[in-house]
């Protein structure tokens, strides 16, 4: 499935999970999870034709270790060594004014944005506010030739004119549900799972 | 006017009487005669009338913080019959003709007997003497250059000397500026440490006291210690004063109760010279009250316009108000902790202040013949002290917000009612 | 956070977050575009009571760096019936709708009482003789880099000793360290001649000494403080010579430093007096790594006050 934008009905593998209440349901395991990120590394280098001047930006937390991944792929896989980093969008976002003070996240950005491909990486595409956010950021680094978004997850339901280029997997949810991404490298393992409205958030993009 | 019979009062916590007031004195009750006006005094204590060696009431010159009128209502409500006005108002009391403008005003104006306390040098400036002996005859009899230390001992010699020409007496304001500058405002320790406040260490006090005493024995002359601090000048005092020297000492009702941990919120109302200080010194200066070592009760009432005190710790005015709470204080601190009875009371607030300031119609005697100033004092009323009900004109009032007693029910001078909590004089 | 007053409001995970966030910060220093758009709207007035240069162009540069308004007032300090009292000063700036007041005054606690006087966050930029909390920050900040180098990633300075030197009863740069040095671990010894430590310094949580050179060998960091050369006629040390030979970081106690120490001072500095030129440039002085924290560190603190919700 690529990301069309078009709503897809419930996945045939999707089934009661272990992850948090009994009417959470899995709807990744950690080898779909693979799969999605090694395609989606093929397709950014395919977009790019190749390795030139492409920069991979995880946004924290989670989009930090899939770009990490993503980066690791297309080593293995492509051979070629795309530089990685993370950008922190807590200070552009357009709702800090309505929480308690946010803390803020760690910025690496390895090579200059300026004439750079730069791929943002998020683990869930939502309301597309944090993409925005981004966006902001990365505008005060300098100026991307190109900027292109690769997601895990596409939940649907966006409230600004965003769209990802390279998405993992299309999930249709309701708006009272949470998508939960869980990455071994914070949480111990892979897998995506839909949590009941009242569950507590994830951050979501 | 009419007589006024003031019935069942506890004369000095020494028994029920009653008393018989006419043109001002008082009266054998039998001699009732014709229409007269009742007071019933049941359930309450009757003293003399209090006497105030220490008060500011800053005028002529600080009208907008607080005049004679507005300060002897204050006093009026505490149950003061006399006020002492200290010297350092603008002009400065330091000639004959200052010390009668300020009698004149309290005649004009006052709710209490107004007697006004004469500089020790001219303008306060500590370097020469102010006309001492012209005072005295417009009836000054207290020197003092409160405010400021007489800190040249050689002027303290000759004041001390001049005055014993005509019974006077200095009272001095025992700050050494070498030790605790102008800008000292805080109890030298712990707390002004931290808190990052010039500090006012007890020596600074207390070695100017050891001096002065040396001198008033030299001198024979009467030297009066104005609101002792600490525990260090309480111990010399008491030295003194075993050794026949003739010195008297007063405390004011703050150092009492209140200690140095009161400036921690850097609030300028407890900026006051000489400072708050630890609980040894206020337990140190109680003590020293009930064994008689500090002769009296003084209030140092010390009015402050809002912007004078609305200041950085540091910057802001010295001083705190006391005339209407100064009785509530001591009954809390030194009768309902049994330290004094309401005898000795008398003694520290009326009679002998009375005879430091040699004022022949106060501290006398509830007695026929006897001028009538008395204060009807109800021991057990207490209320939460709310500094915006003062007479004052002034609210710099550190007791703001607590819990007193609130004893004085009526004051009464010269036979007048120049105070009562509600109306109980009935024809 | 409503207010920062002093350095003592701070527990040990807020300072690592001030930290840490004033490390992003400091990112901001290098890019071309120097602006954070997280306090835009927002309006802080630096209220200076006393005069200081650095420290207020410190603080203008961090809230302008975060998109916010910032007005810079010097205000003459008023004493007692003459002009304005500090309360209407305070409270005609405010009126004027600012979100948080930056305040240095020349008299201990004015900040404190401004805090109760509005509704704004008071930031205590340094009053009197008591404390400056982001002057300890920023040397916290310089001092945690220092220590990173031999051991990454450390955040609490557990087993370390920092010596502070110099005229520690007018300081209020050594009382905001004391305090936020402890809240880290570190042990504080104090190094002053007598008439130069504070009433109640047995109160304090630190070791005190009067020997400077016994001291200097167990220090991982010697923090010397500026002495004022009018402390002289208030006759607290007889001549700068005798106080520079007692108390002065001079070229042969330099020897005497611990491997891997390193040197502070918050200046401006008094070259010859408290500090020798050699010290002052030597390869481990720290001094102006802490001048270039300033920015960061202040930054830090505005937006953990203003960055949120009300």
């Amino acid at each position: 499935m690529s990301g069309t934008g078009m709503p897809q009905a419930w996945p045939e593998d999707a089934r009661p999970g272990v992850a948090g209440s009994v009417t959470s349901r899995v709807v990744m395991e950690a080898d779909q999870i693979a799969r999605a990120c090694a395609r989606m590394a093929h397709q950014i280098l395919e977009a790019n034709r190749g390795a030139d001047g492409l920069v991979l930006l995880g946004i924290p937390t989670r989009g930090v270790p899939l770009a990490h991944r993503l980066a690791k792929v297309m080593d293995e896989i492509e051979g070629v060594r795309v530089p990685v980093g993370a950008l922190d969008v807590t200070m552009y976002r357009d709702d800090l004014r309505r929480q308690p003070t946010r803390a803020v996240g760690r910025t690496d950005v390895p090579v200059e944005v300026e004439g750079s491909t730069v791929v943002l990486v998020d683990d869930v595409l939502y309301s597309g506010r944090t993409v925005r956010a981004a966006l902001d950021a990365l505008g005060d680094l300098g100026r991307p030739r190109v900027v292109r978004l690769a997601v895990l997850v596409d939940r649907g339901h966006r409230e600004l004119p965003i769209r990802a280029d390279h998405v993992g997997r299309d999930i249709p949810t309701r708006t009272g549900e949470h998508v939960s991404v869980r990455l071994t490298e914070l949480d111990g393992i892979d897998q995506v799972s839909i949590e009941p409205a009242g569950n507590p958030d994830h951050g979501e993009a | 006017m009419r007589d006024l019979l003031i019935r069942g009062a506890d004369l000095v916590g020494r028994g029920r009487s009653d008393l018989l007031i006419r043109n001002g004195h008082f009266l054998d009750p039998a001699d009732v005669d014709g229409d007269v006006n009742e007071l019933d005094a049941h359930g309450l204590v009757a003293l003399p009338g209090l006497v105030d060696l220490h008060a500011h009431l800053r005028e002529p010159g600080r009208e907008d913080a607080e005049t004679v009128e507005s300060g002897t209502l204050a006093a009026a409500r505490g149950g003061y019959t006399a006020v002492l006005a200290m010297a350092n108002t603008t002009p400065v009391t330091d000639t004959a003709e200052a010390a009668a403008h300020v009698a004149a005003l309290g005649v004009r104006d006052g709710h209490a007997q107004v007697v006004p306390i004469g500089a020790v040098s001219k303008g306060l400036d500590g370097v020469e003497l102010a006309e001492l002996g012209l005072m005295a005859r417009a009836g000054v009899r207290l020197f003092s250059d409160d405010g400021h230390c007489v800190s040249d001992a050689r002027l303290m010699r000759r004041a001390l000397e001049y005055v014993r020409a005509f019974d006077g007496a200095i009272a001095q304001h025992a700050q050494d500026p070498q030790l605790a500058g102008a800008g000292a405002c805080c109890h030298e320790g712990e707390i002004s440490g931290k808190l990052g406040l010039p500090g006012w260490p007890s020596a600074a006090e207390a070695s100017i006291v050891a001096r002065d005493v040396q001198i008033a024995e030299l001198t024979r002359s009467r030297l009066h210690v104005c609101h002792v601090s600490c525990a260090e000048t309480v111990d010399i005092i008491r030295w003194a004063k075993q050794r026949g020297i003739n010195v008297t000492a007063e405390v004011a009702p703050h150092h009492l109760m209140l200690t140095t941990n009161e400036v921690l919120g850097y609030d300028p109302t407890f900026k006051v010279n000489p400072p708050l200080r630890p609980t040894e010194h206020v337990e140190a200066v109680r003590e020293a009250l009930a064994d008689g070592t500090i002769d009296a009760v003084a209030t140092d009432h010390a009015p402050h316009a809002r912007h004078d005190k609305e200041h950085a710790f540091a910057d802001a005015a010295f001083g705190m108000l006391g005339l209407e709470t100064a009785l509530a204080v001591v009954l809390e601190t030194m009768i309902n902790s049994d330290l004094l009875t309401w005898a000795e009371v008398a003694k520290r607030m009326s009679i002998i202040p009375a005879h430091i300031a040699r004022l022949t119609d106060q501290g006398r005697p509830l007695a026929p013949g006897e001028p009538a100033n008395l204060v009807l004092l109800d021991p057990d009323a207490r209320v939460v002290v709310d500094r915006n009900e003062s007479a004052s004109l002034a609210r710099n009032n550190p007791w703001h917000g607590r819990e007193l007693p609130d004893p004085v029910v009526a004051t009464i001078w010269a036979g007048r009612v120049t105070y009562q909590k509600e109306s109980r004089v009935v024809s | 956070m409503r207010h920062l007053l002093s350095a003592a409001d701070l527990d040990q995970p807020q300072i690592t977050e001030i930290l840490d966030l004033a490390e992003e910060m400091s990112l901001v220093q290098g890019r071309a575009v120097k602006k954070l758009p997280a306090l835009r709207g927002r309006t802080v007035v630096n209220l200076f009571f006393e005069d200081s240069t650095r420290t207020r162009s410190s603080f203008e540069i961090a809230g302008k760096w975060l998109s916010a308004d910032v007005i810079n007032i010097s205000a003459k300090g008023s004493s007692v019936s003459k002009g304005e009292s500090l309360r209407d000063t305070v409270l005609t700036v405010a009126a004027m709708g600012v979100d948080a007041l930056v305040i240095r005054h020349h008299a201990s606690g004015a900040p404190w009482q401004a805090s109760r006087w509005i509704d704004a966050h008071v930031l205590n930029a340094g009053d009197g003789t008591h404390e400056h909390p982001t002057q300890a920050l920023l040397d916290a900040f310089t001092i945690r880099r220092h220590f990173r180098h031999f051991v990454p990633d450390l955040s609490s300075f557990e087993g370390k000793t920092v010596a502070i030197v110099g005229d520690i009863t007018h300081s209020r740069v050594a009382r905001s360290n004391v305090l936020l040095l402890n809240t880290l671990g570190a042990e504080v010894i104090l190094v002053a001649p007598p008439t130069l430590l504070p009433a109640g310094i047995d109160s304090w949580p630190v070791l005190v000494c009067t020997d400077f050179d016994q001291v200097l060998p167990h220090a991982d960091i010697v923090m010397m403080l500026r002495v004022q050369r009018e402390r002289m006629s208030g006759g607290y040390f007889p001549t700068p010579r005798e106080y520079t030979i007692g108390y002065g970081l001079t070229r042969p106690r330099l020897e005497l430093m611990k491997p891997g120490a390193a040197i502070c001072h918050p200046g401006p500095m008094n070259r010859g007096l408290e500090i020798s030129a050699d010290a002052a440039d030597a390869a481990n002085s720290l001094i102006l790594d802490q001048v270039a924290a300033g920015v960061s560190v202040r930054m830090s603190v505005l937006y953990e006050l203003l960055g949120g919700a009300e």
